[in-house]
């Protein structure tokens, strides 16, 4: 399980998340919502180690998070997306991926100067994950393309099988439908319960209601960097102070 | 396709000195071996991870003088003594890509600057170590077995197994994973952080390999002219490599070996055809002609035209 407890960032004498708590339960879609400024993203980045908290901590299955480099959260099974689209630019789908799976491979730095078929036996092994991980985000037509030559909603494709090849077994999604059309949303969503359905627990921040409202089973909500409610989406969208805090004026709109 | 010319080009290499006209042509073809190993080198760093390394003529002074007063003062062979001056620049190369670890980009440039300037003071001011501005002269020729590698046919030889090595090993570590993680830095960091590249240790590893291989060019050299001084660390030593590097076309296996071999073969030919000035001005239009008109590099250019031509 992914706790966070008590976490709190301060940037000079601006609060952005204030004594945030709150599980993530394995095998669970949980969404972090909330206005502009309500510190979902700051709360990311804390717990993924691109940020130092000031105070508080993370664990996950009783391990502290806080306090290690991202690339050793990630190398724990913590994998997170950004929310502005983030690609290795000049490289191909392919050569993305291949990247993306650096945790699958074994090869150090002597195995690969001196190694000769164990090398090329992990090469293939990886060349036939990455292929699988491409197919399986619908990019299999993009192969050899830039990344930088794929139309946006590809891109966030892309930037997804990037994640999946690093193996998450938490995956933090910073806004994935963001942009995006009605339709392609559509499939993210559908990537998303995929990729539930293969034991990884999904934590995401969304501004879209209905696509939150849709797959989540937890739906925690922050408000000036605090937690203002947890529970399911039913609840939340029932619940006095979200719809005061959040959803405001116009009612219906979740 | 891709194969036959490898091959092709792999046979000239080899038969180089049969059919050039003159000693000062194998002579030519020796430097530019050397600065094929040292683009080679900078290629890792620049090319692959990003990180522009200008005082990369610290590394190649390092071996330099390593591999000369370990053969003149402790009478050494050549071969420990390459082996050492390979280990110690490759060391300085770890001291950089730590400090690396905070700085990037124009800091890391600085950094490499002013390692450059502080080795090359030693090197002057050192003069019990390294005979000052005065430089080593005397430095031995290397030996194989029985054999002087003195003539520079044997020498061509041997730089030529030089830049076959630099180049293996670059080759296999921009095609392994490594090389992978390499330009996953250089293309977007935090990405790369995010699927668990460990920064640190990949820009560490990148220094250190390339640092290494300038050591290597550095024993030749000091070995093939037989004499060291802090001539070595002139900056325009490291700005040729940069030259190379990006002319040739930075983040390509081909591009550092094309440029070196241009960037040597050019003055040369310069030099020949006109008087001192006329070369400068020369070789100066030249390069703002090629960065012109081939912005990426003349390899990646002919790579591109090459896959632009539709296929049959």
């Amino acid at each position: 399980m992914l706790a966070v407890r008590n976490l709190a960032v301060r940037f000079g004498g601006v609060t952005a998340l204030e004594g945030v708590s709150f599980d993530v339960r394995p095998g669970s879609i949980t969404s972090v919502i909330g206005p502009n400024g309500a510190g979902k993203t700051t709360a990311f980045n804390a717990i993924t180690g691109y940020l130092r908290p000031t105070g508080g901590r993370v664990t996950y299955e009783g391990v502290t998070l806080t306090g290690l480099r991202p690339s050793a959260i990630a190398q724990r099974g913590i994998v997170r997306t950004f929310q502005r689209t983030s690609v290795f630019p000049s490289l191909s789908v392919e050569d993305n991926v291949m990247t993306g799976l650096h945790l699958r491979g074994t090869a150090g730095f002597l195995a690969v100067l001196l190694g000769r078929r164990r090398l090329a036996d992990e090469e293939r092994h990886l060349a036939s994950d990455a292929a699988a991980i491409i197919e399986f985000v619908g990019l299999a037509h993009r192969r050899r393309e830039a990344a930088s030559a794929l139309p946006y909603g590809e891109q966030r494709l892309l930037e997804l099988a990037l994640a999946l090849a690093a193996r998450p077994r938490v995956l933090l999604l910073d806004e994935p439908g963001a942009g995006m059309t009605g339709a392609e949303k559509t499939v993210v969503s559908g990537l998303i319960r995929k990729v539930r359905e293969q034991n990884v627990t999904i934590l995401l921040v969304e501004h879209d209601m209905r696509l939150v409202m849709g797959i989540s089973d937890t739906v925690i909500v922050l408000n000036g960097g605090r937690v203002i409610a947890e529970g399911a989406p039913a609840e939340i969208q029932a619940h006095p102070d979200v719809i005061r805090a959040y959803l405001g004026a116009s009612h219906g709109s979740a | 396709m891709r194969r036959v010319g490898g091959g092709c080009l792999a046979l000239i290499a080899l038969t180089l000195p049969l059919w050039l006209p003159s000693a000062y042509h194998l002579h030519v073809a020796i430097m530019a071996g050397i600065f094929g190993v040292l683009a080679l080198s900078l290629n890792l760093l620049l090319g692959y991870t990003g990180q522009l390394s200008l005082g990369h003529a610290a590394f190649f002074g390092i071996g330099a003088y390593t591999s000369a007063l370990l053969t003149l003062k402790l009478e050494w062979s050549f071969w420990p003594a390459l082996a050492a001056a390979i280990a110690l620049a490759g060391a300085a190369g770890w001291f950089i890509g730590r400090l690396s670890l905070k700085l990037r980009g124009a800091y890391f440039v600085l950094v490499t600057i002013s390692f450059a300037g502080v080795i090359s003071l030693v090197s002057v001011n050192w003069i019990e170590l390294t005979n000052g501005p005065l430089g080593l002269p005397g430095v031995p020729a290397p030996e194989l077995g029985p054999w002087s590698l003195r003539t520079k046919t044997a020498y061509y030889y041997l730089v030529l197994a030089a830049v076959a090595l630099s180049y293996v090993v670059s080759r296999r570590l921009v095609g392994s994973r490594i090389g992978r993680a390499f330009v996953a830095l250089r293309e977007n960091e935090a990405l790369a952080e995010s699927i668990g590249v460990d920064v640190t240790h990949y820009l560490v590893l990148a220094a250190v390999v390339s640092a290494a291989m300038a050591g290597l060019g550095g024993s030749l050299y000091a070995h093939y002219t037989r004499f060291v001084s802090p001539e070595v660390f002139l900056f325009s030593y490291t700005v040729t490599m940069v030259i190379m590097v990006v002319a040739g076309g930075k983040g390509t296996l081909a591009g550092p070996l094309v440029g070196a071999v241009l960037f040597t073969a050019l003055p040369e030919a310069l030099r020949a055809a006109t008087s001192w000035q006329w070369q400068m001005l020369a070789y100066g239009v030249l390069l703002v002609l090629l960065v012109v008109f081939m912005p990426r590099g003349i390899v990646p250019h002919i790579n591109a035209s090459f896959s632009r031509t539709p296929r049959p």
